[in-house]
């Protein structure tokens, strides 16, 4: 797995919300892009997942140039996301939900049972839940299905978008431990967090975007001590994670 | 308030399969023997005071059926907005009439071709428009349904504004006679066609196109994110909408034998919808209620005569204000659930 992005702009009618953006990712990492409000990191996810058009640039996905590849095809290429504010469908079930994680399926029988084995092993509590309706699960649950939904594709790049977002302190800590979890049985991540804190101990590498630019690019650990981002990104706003 | 669909839902989880079959030909033979209950004196309350019943029930009563179950999929299974589904009714019911005058073709043999032509036409229409988000599909249906009409009335070669007369009737099948003083022949033949949408679309609610267009009604971002491939459903649940609508076009014109520009303006559309929505969007057996209240009462209330459009566009925003999803809505489990927690 690699993923690189190459001088990449995103357009929302003539506004230009990615401006020549170049970022790499790399088999077994996690790679977090942070920023504030309005930065571009929703917009850089859903370009690389498909639901956005590239303006110009390339996404080069395992050597192949993904740009023109439509969103539902990229899952098939091992491109999986769980989006902004977790898109869980309220009116199916916990497995329906899951079920759908991965629409495309050529064995269907097995494969889904191993795949519905592995998110349970993750996820317990949506075992105990999987016949409750999506919508009435509680935000933490929420966010637990739409991770454990896109791994139902078996991706290679996990995508996930502001997975704290909205979540008391105890479960930030619960999800940010189940995504270093997915990560060591070999799934690569790009997460895009406001939780500066919790996103840099957790990855290995770290972009950080300004309306639409990378302004700094440089080990996660390294960010977690720089005195510009500490002020900015961790300073007193270092726990909220609200939005 | 009264769940009558979850009661009704109940009764039949209760059933066993004997109880269940028994039911549903029972059901059905009564729905069959409809055209007759005009002539006898405990059922007669049911004839119109001034169009004949039996025609009442196969236009607009079985129609509006059909196109809503026909709607129903475009609108209420995968939430496309469709303004203009008049359009596909229109082309088939032209197709019946000039293949029936020009070429002699058969009703039985217009029907798969008026169906195909509707759905070619849904498919062209859908390529294009269907990639576009929300109001955008509703706009260009809109006016897709005007643009037939107008072909229709600007070209002299169809009839132009006085349309075409002397539509065939069906010929005699497996010993069914058709004609003016046959009409429940006609409607036989809409309760069958309706009883196979119903069972399609059980079908395919139940299966893999039903999951996909659910998911794209409910968020059709997270539905591609999920591997649906999106315009490829929502092209199939159009152009399925679209043959619904020409199947119904085609049995329209050669039962009245006569079809004019007129016949398909921009009210049929909404009328169609309202019966979607009235009923209970999503859900086979609301649609099914709503097409048959929407079509019939109308017609049942004529005496008041000019009235009643009046007085029944009052009834109508009263009752939507009651029950706002419609008379049986379809199933909300969110909501079900957290009741049972
Ligand atoms: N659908 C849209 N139409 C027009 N502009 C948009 C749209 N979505 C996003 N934008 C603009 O693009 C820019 C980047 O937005 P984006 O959602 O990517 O930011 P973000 O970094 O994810 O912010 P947040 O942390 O608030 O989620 C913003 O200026 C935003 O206003
Ligand atoms: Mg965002």
């Amino acid at each position: 797995m690699n993923l690189q992005i190459n001088d990449l702009h995103v357009f929302y009618g003539k506004i230009e919300a990615i401006k020549g953006i170049s970022i790499t990712v790399n088999q077994g990492e996690i790679v977090t892009l942070i920023g504030a409000n309005g930065a571009g990191k929703t917009t850089m996810l859903k370009t690389v997942s498909g639901l956005r058009p590239v303006g110009s640039g390339s996404i080069i996905f395992d050597g192949q140039d993904i740009s023109k590849v439509s969103a539902h095809e990229r899952v098939e290429l091992g491109i999986s996301q769980a989006p902004e504010g977790r898109g869980i469908f309220p009116g199916m079930t916990v497995l329906e939900n899951l079920e759908i994680g991965k629409y495309f399926r050529k064995n269907r029988k097995a494969e889904m049972n191993e795949d519905l084995e592995n998110v349970y092993n993750l996820f317990p509590r949506l075992k105990e839940r999987s016949g409750q309706a999506g919508g009435t699960l509680s935000g933490g649950e929420q966010q637990m299905l739409a991770i454990g939904r896109a791994l139902m594709a078996r991706p290679k790049l996990l995508l996930l978008d502001e997975p704290s977002m909205g979540l008391a302190p105890m479960m930030i800590q619960n999800i940010f431990r189940i995504i270093t979890e997915i990560n060591r049985t070999g799934t690569t991540i790009l997460l895009v967090e406001q939780n500066a804190q919790q996103a840099l101990q957790r990855a290995h590498r770290a972009y950080v975007l300004e309306t639409g630019k990378v302004v700094k690019e440089a080990k996660a650990s390294d960010l977690l001590n720089d005195p510009a981002v500490r002020a900015a990104y961790l300073g007193t706003g270092a726990a909220e994670g609200h939005h | 308030m009264l769940n009558i669909r979850d009661k009704g839902a109940e009764i039949w989880e209760g059933w066993n399969r004997p109880t269940r079959s028994t039911f549903v030909i029972g059901l059905i033979a009564v729905v069959m023997m409809l055209p007759y209950a005009g002539n006898f004196s405990f059922t007669n309350i049911l004839n119109t005071p001034i169009s004949s019943y039996q025609a009442v029930l196969v236009y607009p009563v079985g129609m509006f059926v059909l196109m809503a179950l026909g709607l129903n999929i475009v609108v209420g299974k995968s939430g496309l907005l469709d303004l203009g589904y008049v359009a596909f009714f229109a082309i088939g019911a032209y197709t019946a009439a000039i293949m029936g005058t020009h070429f002699h073709w058969n009703t039985w043999e217009c029907l798969p071709l008026g169906m195909a032509l509707a759905m070619l036409s849904g498919v062209l229409l859908g390529l294009p428009t269907l990639r576009l988000r929300g109001d955008y599909l509703a706009i260009v249906t809109l006016g897709f349904g005007e643009i037939v009409r107008i072909v229709a009335v600007n070209n002299p070669s169809i009839g132009g504004p006085n349309g075409i007369a002397n539509v065939p009737n069906p010929p005699k099948t497996l010993g069914v006679s058709f004609g003016l003083d046959h009409m429940e022949s006609f409607f036989w033949v809409v309760v069958i066609m309706i009883l196979l949408i119903i069972w399609m679309v059980r079908r395919f609610t139940a299966r893999r196109p039903g999951r996909a267009w659910e998911a794209i009604r409910q968020d059709e971002d997270v539905a591609a994110l999920m591997g649906v491939s999106t315009l490829k459903y929502k092209i199939w649940s159009f152009s399925i909408g679209a043959a619904i609508g020409g199947a119904a076009g085609v049995i329209f014109a050669s039962k009245s034998m006569y079809v004019a520009p007129d016949m398909f303006s921009f009210n049929i559309s909404v009328l169609i919808l309202s019966c979607v929505v009235f009923g209970g969007m999503g859900n086979i057996w609301g649609v099914i209620l709503g097409g048959t209240l929407l079509a019939y009462i109308p017609e049942r209330i004529r005496f008041i005569s000019n009235a009643r459009q009046f007085v029944f566009g009052v009834a109508l925003v009263l009752i939507m204000n009651i029950r706002p999803d419609g008379l049986l809505p379809r199933k909300k489990r969110e909501k079900i659930t957290k009741a049972g927690e």
